[in-house]
C-alpha cells in the first residue's frame, strides 16, 4: 500500500531524515517508534508532502507521490492526523467533519457522520459544539474522525496517545482496532510502547532520523536489547 | 429635527459604501492574514474602470449597471492576478513584509493609473432611474443615496450566507485558522486563497464603481479610502464581517454628525474613536484574540552576536569617509548627508521596537514629527536658541511616546500597528488643523540654526555627532539587560512573565526610548531644512522608516543603518532622475520582498555565514 | 509548616464549574503529583496557583503568606518557579543567557542600559547549568536545542531564584522514556537536597508512580482521591475515571 525508500529531508542545514525506508501493507497497522525529535513526525510530514523531501521515493497505492502537493496526496486516499490535533476551533463538530469530506473510495464502506459517531460516541453528543470547547481527548477523536471523512485507504496517525488519560488511550486503542477491521491501513507513530503493542502488527524504530530496527511486535517484545537501546524501557 | 434625520440618512449611505470596501479587506485578511494596502487601489481602479466602461457603453440601464458590474469583475480579476503573481509567494513572510509588498503595489497602481487616465479629476454620469430625489419629512433626499443605503445590508446578508451556509464558506473559515491542515485534508487551498482574493477585490471594485455618480474620480481615492477602511476593519475586529458592518455604521454616522458638531476636529475624530475602541476592546468590537502561533517554542530568530570582522572594517571606513570628505563637498551634498544622518537614527530608533521589541509600528513618523515640531514651536513661540530646541525635541517626542505607547504596547500584531497609525494620524491632524499654533498646511518656517552652526558643514558635523552617538547608544542598549529584556518578552511572553519580567513596562519604556531617539532625528531634520510641515508625521514618512528597517533587515543590528543609507540614497536619485519614481520604487519594494525577505544586511549575513560555515 | 497551602479553590468559566472546592498542601522536599482525565481542571488549578488565573473563591498560601490573585511575576518573586507543558524559553538567546535573564531579573537589574549582559551573572548561571548537566550546551541558542534539553533549561531557569516551590506542568510531555526518568530523578534529588516542594501534573503513569511521594486525583473539578501511590492505584474510582485497566500504562 505504502512504500517509502531512501527518504531524506533537511531542516535548514540539519539532516533530519536520512535514508528512511518503511512499508505498510493493505489492512496492516505499522508503528513507528522513537523518542521525541527522532524523526517520527517529520517522516509523516514528508510522506504527506508537508515537508519537502530532499531525496527518496514515496509510492502509495502504486503511484509515486514524492514531491506532490499535500492536497493531491490526500486526494489519492492518504489521510493525515497530525500530532497537535489541529482541529478548527471556530467550527462546530459537524463543520469540522464537513471540511474533511471527500468522495467515497472504491472497495471501502464510505464514512458518514453517523458511522463516525458510532465509532466515537462522545462526539455524537456534541455535534454543534465548537471545536475550541472540547477536551483534549474529544479533540483527538474529532481529528481522527475528520480525516476518516475523506475515506482514506491509509492513515498516518501521529502520536494519538500523547497527553491523554489512560482510560481515553484505551478507548483510542479500541477505535484503531475497529478501523483495522474495516480494512484500513495505518502508519502510527508512538512513544507509548504499551499502547503500540495493543494495536500494531509490525514496528519500525527510528532514531536520529535513521531507521534502526524493523520487525513484528512479537519480535520486538522478545528483543530486550533493542528495546533497551532505542526505547529505554 | 428633519435636518438631523437627513444627516443620519446620508451617514447611512456613507456607511454602506464604506462597508463594501471594508468587507473585502476584512475577508481577505481573515483568510490570508495579509493586511492589503492595495485594497484602496482596487477601489480606485473600480471607479476608473467604471468611468471608462459606463462612458463607452451605450447609455441607459444596461450600459450603466453593466459598466459597474463589469468594472467590479475586472478589479476582481486584477486582485486575482496580484494574488497569483505576488502574494502567493509571501504568505509565510512576516506581516509587515506583506504590508510593504502591497504598499509597493499601491505605488505601481498610482503611477499606471495616472499614465492611463491622466491626472485631472473625471466626472461620471449619474445612475439612470436614480437621478432625481425624493421627499423625506419635507426635505429632498437623493434617490441614489437611498439605493446605496440598501446595498450594504444586502451585501452583508449575501456574504454571511456564503460563509456559513456553503461548503466553500466552511472551507474558507477552516483555512482562516489552519491553511496547511486544510490542504492535508485534500482541499486545494491555493484555489481557495485565489478565490477569496477575487471576491475581496471584487467588493473593493464594486465599492469604487458605485461611487461614480456620487463624486469625481481622482488619483487620491486610494489612500483616502484605505485609511478609513483600515479604521473600520480594525474597529470592527479583524476578519469579522458583522463587526465591519457595525464599525462602518459608527464611522459613517460620525462623519455625518461630526461636521455639524465639531467641524474643526473632523480629521482627528475618526482616529480618536478607533483609539478609544482599541483601548477598551483590544481586538475591536467583534474580533477574537488571535490564536497563539502553534508550536509556542519561542521564536527561532537568529541571535544577535558581535559584528563579523569585515563588517567592522566596512563601518569604520564609511565613518572615516563621513568625517574626512565633507569639507570638500558643496552645500547640496552636505544637506543630503545631513538628511542621511537623521535617516540613520530614525531607522535605528524604529528598529529598537521592531527588532528586539518585536512590536510593529506603523506610525513612527509621529515621534520624528513631534521632535521637529517641539524644536520648531520652541523657536517660533519662545524664541529658544537651537540647542534648547534640540534638547526639547527628544523630550517632546519621548513624552508623547510615553502617552501613546501606554496604549499601543498593550496590543500586539496588526492591532498594535494600527493603533500606532491612529496616534500618528491624530498628531498629523492636529498639526494640520490647529492652524493658529502650527500654521497648518503652511508649516512653520524660519527654523534656522544659531549663527555658530549656520554653515552647512558645521551643522552637518553636529548632526553626524548627535545621530551617530544616539545610534551607538541604542546599540549599547540592545546588548545591555534592558535590550535583553525586550527580546525576552518578544521571544516568549509566558516565560518572561514567569521570571518576573513586567513585559508591559519593558515594552512601554522601550517604545518611549525609541520615540525620544526619533525626536532627536526630527529636531535635527527641522533645523537642517529650516522648516517643519505636517507631512513630517504623515503615513508616507512612517512607511519610509519601515522600508529602511525592512530593507536593511530586522534581525541584524547593522540592518537599519544600511537600510537607511540605501533607501534614502535610492529615493534621492530616483526623484532626481525620473518622473516615474513611484513606479520604480514600487517595483523595487516588491522585488525586495520577493527576493530579499531577510533584508540586505540579513542576506549579506546569510551569505557570509554560509561561506564561513558556522552553525 | 507546609510550603504551599490551598483551601477551597473555585473557578468557573461561563457557568461551567472547572474547579470546585479543591484543598491540599505540599511540604518542603515533597513531590506531589496532580493527575486526572483531560478537562478535569488540572491546568485551571495550576494556573490559579501561580497567578495566571484569578480564583473565584478560595485561598493560596505560600509559607503562610496569602498570594491569592497576585500576578505571575509577583508570585515568582516570592519564590515559585514554573515550567510549562510546552517549553517556553527565549529562542534567540543561548542557554546561558536564558539562565542569566532569570538571575538578572531576580537581582532586579533588567533596567540597566549600559553594561553588556555578557559580563553579568555569568558565573552563577554556569554553576546552575553545571548542576543540571547542561554546561556543555551553554553557548548554544535555545531555538535549536533538542526538546529534552529545553526541558532542562526550563528547570535551570525555574531554579534561578532559589524557589521554595516548583510548579511543573507535564514536565516530561514529549520526552523519551529514559529522559523522563532521568529528568524526574534529577528534580527529586534537587527538591530533597534544597527542601523545595514540587507540585506536578503528568500523564505518564511510570513517572507518576515512580517519582511522586503523594498523588492527588482530580475529576470534573473535584478532588476524588488523595494519598500514597499504592493506595491511589488501588482506588476503584480512580481506575474507573482515569487509570483504566492498566493495559496502556504497563501496570496490569
Amino acid at each position: 500500500m505504502l512504500q517509502v525508500a531512501g527518504l531524506s529531508a533537511y531542516y535548514g542545514r540539519a539532516h533530519i531524515l536520512d535514508d528512511v525506508a518503511l512499508d505498510v501493507g493493505g489492512g496492516e497497522v505499522v508503528v513507528l517508534l522513537g523518542r521525541n525529535g527522532a524523526g517520527k513526525s517529520t517522516t509523516m510530514k514528508a510522506i504527506m508532502g508537508l515537508v519537502p523531501p530532499s531525496a527518496g521515493n514515496v509510492r502509495f497505492a502504486g503511484a509515486e507521490i514524492g514531491g506532490r502537493e499535500p492536497f493531491e496526496i490526500a486526494r489519492l486516499g492518504l489521510g493525515y492526523v497530525p500530532e497537535e490535533r489541529r482541529i478548527f476551533t471556530g467550527l462546530s463538530v459537524m463543520e469540522n467533519l464537513e471540511v474533511g469530506r471527500r468522495p467515497a473510495t472504491a472497495g471501502l464502506r464510505p464514512w458518514t457522520p453517523e458511522r463516525l459517531f458510532a465509532l466515537f460516541p462522545s462526539l455524537g453528543a456534541m455535534r454543534d459544539r465548537p471545536g475550541g470547547r472540547m477536551s483534549g481527548g474529544e479533540q483527538q477523536m474529532l481529528t481522527i474522525a475528520r480525516t476518516l471523512m475523506g475515506n482514506p485507504r491509509l492513515i498516518l496517525l501521529d502520536e494519538p496517545s500523547e497527553g491523554l488519560a489512560p482510560v481515553v488511550i484505551e478507548r483510542m486503542a479500541e477505535a484503531i482496532r475497529a478501523l483495522k477491521a474495516e480494512g484500513l491501513s495505518i502508519l502510527l507513530s508512538e512513544q507509548n510502547l504499551h499502547f503500540a503493542q495493543l494495536v500494531s502488527d509490525r514496528a519500525t524504530i527510528i532514531e536520529k532520523g535513521r531507521i534502526r530496527w524493523s520487525g513484528s511486535i512479537a519480535e520486538l517484545l522478545a528483543a530486550d536489547e533493542v528495546r533497551e537501546q532505542y526505547l529505554s524501557v | 429635527m428633519e435636518n438631523l434625520v437627513l444627516q443620519a440618512l446620508s451617514g447611512l449611505a456613507s456607511a454602506s459604501s464604506l462597508f463594501l470596501v471594508a468587507s473585502g479587506l476584512t475577508v481577505i485578511f481573515g483568510v490570508s492574514r495579509v493586511v492589503n494596502f492595495a485594497h484602496g487601489s482596487f477601489y480606485m481602479l473600480g471607479a476608473y474602470l467604471a468611468y471608462t466602461l459606463v462612458t463607452q457603453l451605450p447609455r441607459g440601464h444596461l450600459g450603466f449597471w453593466g459598466g459597474v458590474v463589469g468594472a467590479a469583475l475586472l478589479v476582481g480579476l486584477i486582485g486575482l492576478a496580484v494574488e497569483v503573481l505576488l502574494l502567493r509567494r509571501i504568505y509565510r513572510a512576516p506581516e509587515l513584509f506583506q504590508l510593504l509588498a502591497t504598499f509597493g503595489v499601491v505605488l505601481i497602481v498610482q503611477e499606471l493609473t495616472q499614465m492611463v487616465w491622466g491626472a485631472q479629476d473625471l466626472l461620471g454620469p449619474r445612475a439612470p432611474g436614480l437621478r432625481g430625489s425624493t421627499e423625506i419629512l419635507g426635505l429632498r433626499f437623493p434617490l441614489y443615496e437611498l439605493f446605496l443605503i440598501g446595498v450594504g445590508p444586502v451585501v452583508l446578508g449575501l456574504l454571511l450566507l456564503l460563509f456559513h451556509r456553503t461548503r466553500w464558506g466552511t472551507l474558507v473559515r477552516a483555512a482562516t485558522q489552519d491553511r496547511e491542515m486544510v490542504g492535508a485534508l485534500g482541499v486545494n487551498q491555493r484555489m481557495l486563497f485565489t478565490s477569496i482574493f477575487f471576491l475581496g477585490s471584487l467588493l473593493a471594485g464594486l465599492g469604487g464603481a458605485l461611487q461614480l455618480p456620487r463624486e469625481s474620480v481622482n488619483l487620491h481615492m486610494d489612500l483616502s479610502i484605505i485609511t478609513e477602511a483600515f479604521v473600520v476593519v480594525v474597529v470592527g475586529g479583524l476578519g469579522s464581517l458583522t463587526g465591519a458592518a457595525l464599525a462602518a455604521l459608527l464611522i459613517g454616522e460620525m462623519h455625518a454628525f461630526g461636521i455639524l458638531i465639531a467641524p474643526k476636529i473632523t480629521l482627528v475624530l475618526v482616529f480618536l474613536v478607533m483609539a478609544l475602541v482599541l483601548v477598551v476592546r483590544p481586538h475591536g468590537l467583534l474580533g477574537k484574540p488571535e490564536a497563539a502561533a502553534r508550536g509556542g517554542q519561542g521564536s527561532a530568530e537568529p541571535m544577535i552576536g558581535p559584528a563579523p570582522g569585515p563588517l567592522r572594517w566596512l563601518a569604520l571606513t564609511a565613518l572615516g569617509l563621513a568625517v574626512v570628505v565633507p569639507p570638500f563637498l558643496g552645500d547640496y551634498a552636505l544637506s543630503v548627508l545631513t538628511e542621511l544622518a537623521t535617516a540613520v537614527l530614525f531607522a535605528a530608533s524604529l528598529h529598537l521596537i521592531m527588532g528586539p521589541g518585536g512590536m510593529a509600528s506603523f506610525g513612527h513618523a509621529a515621534y520624528f514629527g513631534l521632535g521637529a515640531y517641539g524644536a520648531a514651536l520652541a523657536a517660533q513661540w519662545l524664541g529658544a536658541p537651537m540647542l534648547v530646541g534640540l534638547a526639547l525635541a527628544p523630550l517632546a517626542a519621548g513624552v508623547f511616546g510615553l502617552v501613546f505607547g501606554y496604549f499601543c504596547v498593550r496590543l500586539s500584531g496588526v492591532y498594535a500597528a494600527m493603533l500606532t497609525l491612529a496616534f500618528a494620524q491624530i498628531a498629523w491632524s492636529v498639526a494640520f488643523q490647529w492652524v493658529e499654533v502650527t500654521g497648518g498646511d503652511n508649516g512653520i518656517l524660519g527654523v534656522w540654526p544659531d549663527a555658530w552652526a549656520a554653515p552647512k558643514l558645521v551643522f552637518y558635523y553636529l548632526a553626524l555627532a548627535l545621530c551617530l552617538g544616539a545610534t551607538l547608544l541604542l546599540r549599547r542598549v540592545v546588548h545591555a539587560p534592558f535590550g535583553y529584556a525586550l527580546r525576552a518578552q518578544r521571544d516568549s511572553a509566558l516565560r518572561a512573565e514567569a521570571i518576573g519580567i513586567n513585559a508591559f513596562r519593558i515594552r512601554w519604556l522601550g517604545f518611549a526610548l525609541a520615540a525620544a531617539a526619533a525626536g532627536i532625528a526630527g529636531g535635527l531634520f527641522a533645523y537642517g531644512k529650516g522648516s517643519v510641515f505636517p507631512t513630517f508625521m504623515g503615513i508616507p514618512r512612517s512607511v519610509d522608516a519601515l522600508l529602511m528597517v525592512l530593507l536593511g533587515g530586522v534581525q541584524t543590528l547593522s540592518g537599519p543603518i544600511i537600510g537607511a543609507l540605501a533607501f534614502t540614497g535610492l529615493q534621492e536619485q530616483l526623484v532626481r532622475l525620473t518622473d516615474l519614481w513611484r513606479l520604480i520604487l514600487g517595483a523595487v519594494i516588491v522585488a525586495l520582498v520577493l527576493f530579499f525577505p531577510q533584508g540586505l544586511a540579513g542576506a549579506a549575513r546569510a551569505r557570509w555565514e554560509a561561506r564561513h560555515g558556522d552553525a | 509548616m507546609a510550603t504551599l497551602e490551598v483551601a477551597g479553590l473555585e473557578k468557573s468559566f461561563g457557568g461551567v464549574r472547572a474547579v470546585q472546592g479543591v484543598s491540599f498542601a505540599v511540604s518542603p522536599g515533597e513531590m506531589l503529583a496532580l493527575i486526572g482525565p483531560n478537562g478535569a481542571g488540572k491546568s485551571t488549578c495550576f494556573n490559579m496557583l501561580n497567578g495566571q488565573l484569578k480564583p473565584d473563591a478560595g485561598a493560596v498560601r505560600l509559607l503562610g503568606c496569602d498570594i491569592t490573585g497576585l500576578a505571575p511575576r509577583q508570585v515568582w518573586r516570592l519564590g515559585v518557579g514554573r515550567t510549562f507543558q510546552i517549553t517556553a524559553t527565549f529562542g534567540s538567546m543561548t542557554v546561558l543567557e536564558n539562565v542569566q535573564m532569570a538571575l538578572l531579573s531576580h537581582h532586579r537589574r533588567l533596567g540597566e542600559l549600559w553594561r553588556p549582559v555578557a559580563r553579568m551573572d555569568a558565573a552563577p548561571a554556569r554553576a546552575l547549568l553545571e548542576r543540571l548537566g547542561m554546561a556543555d550546551q551553554a553557548a548554544r541558542p535555545c531555538g535549536i536545542l533538542a526538546y529534552g534539553d529545553l526541558k532542562r533549561v526550563e528547570l535551570a531557569i525555574a531554579l534561578a531564584n532559589e524557589p521554595k516551590l516548583l510548579l511543573m506542568d507535564e514536565p516530561t510531555a514529549g520526552m523519551a522514556p529514559q529522559e523522563r526518568i532521568s529528568l524526574m530523578a534529577l528534580t527529586a534529588g534537587i527538591a530533597r537536597e534544597s527542601g523545595i516542594a514540587v507540585l506536578f501534573t503528568e500523564h505518564d503513569m511510570d513517572v507518576v508512580f515512580g517519582h511522586a511521594d503523594r498523588i492527588l486525583v482530580l475529576d470534573r473539578g473535584r478532588l476524588i482521591a488523595e494519598g500514597a501511590p499504592a493506595a491511589v492505584r488501588a482506588d476503584p474510582r480512580v481506575r474507573e475515571v482515569y487509570l483504566g485497566s492498566g493495559a496502556v500504562t504497563g501496570a496490569h
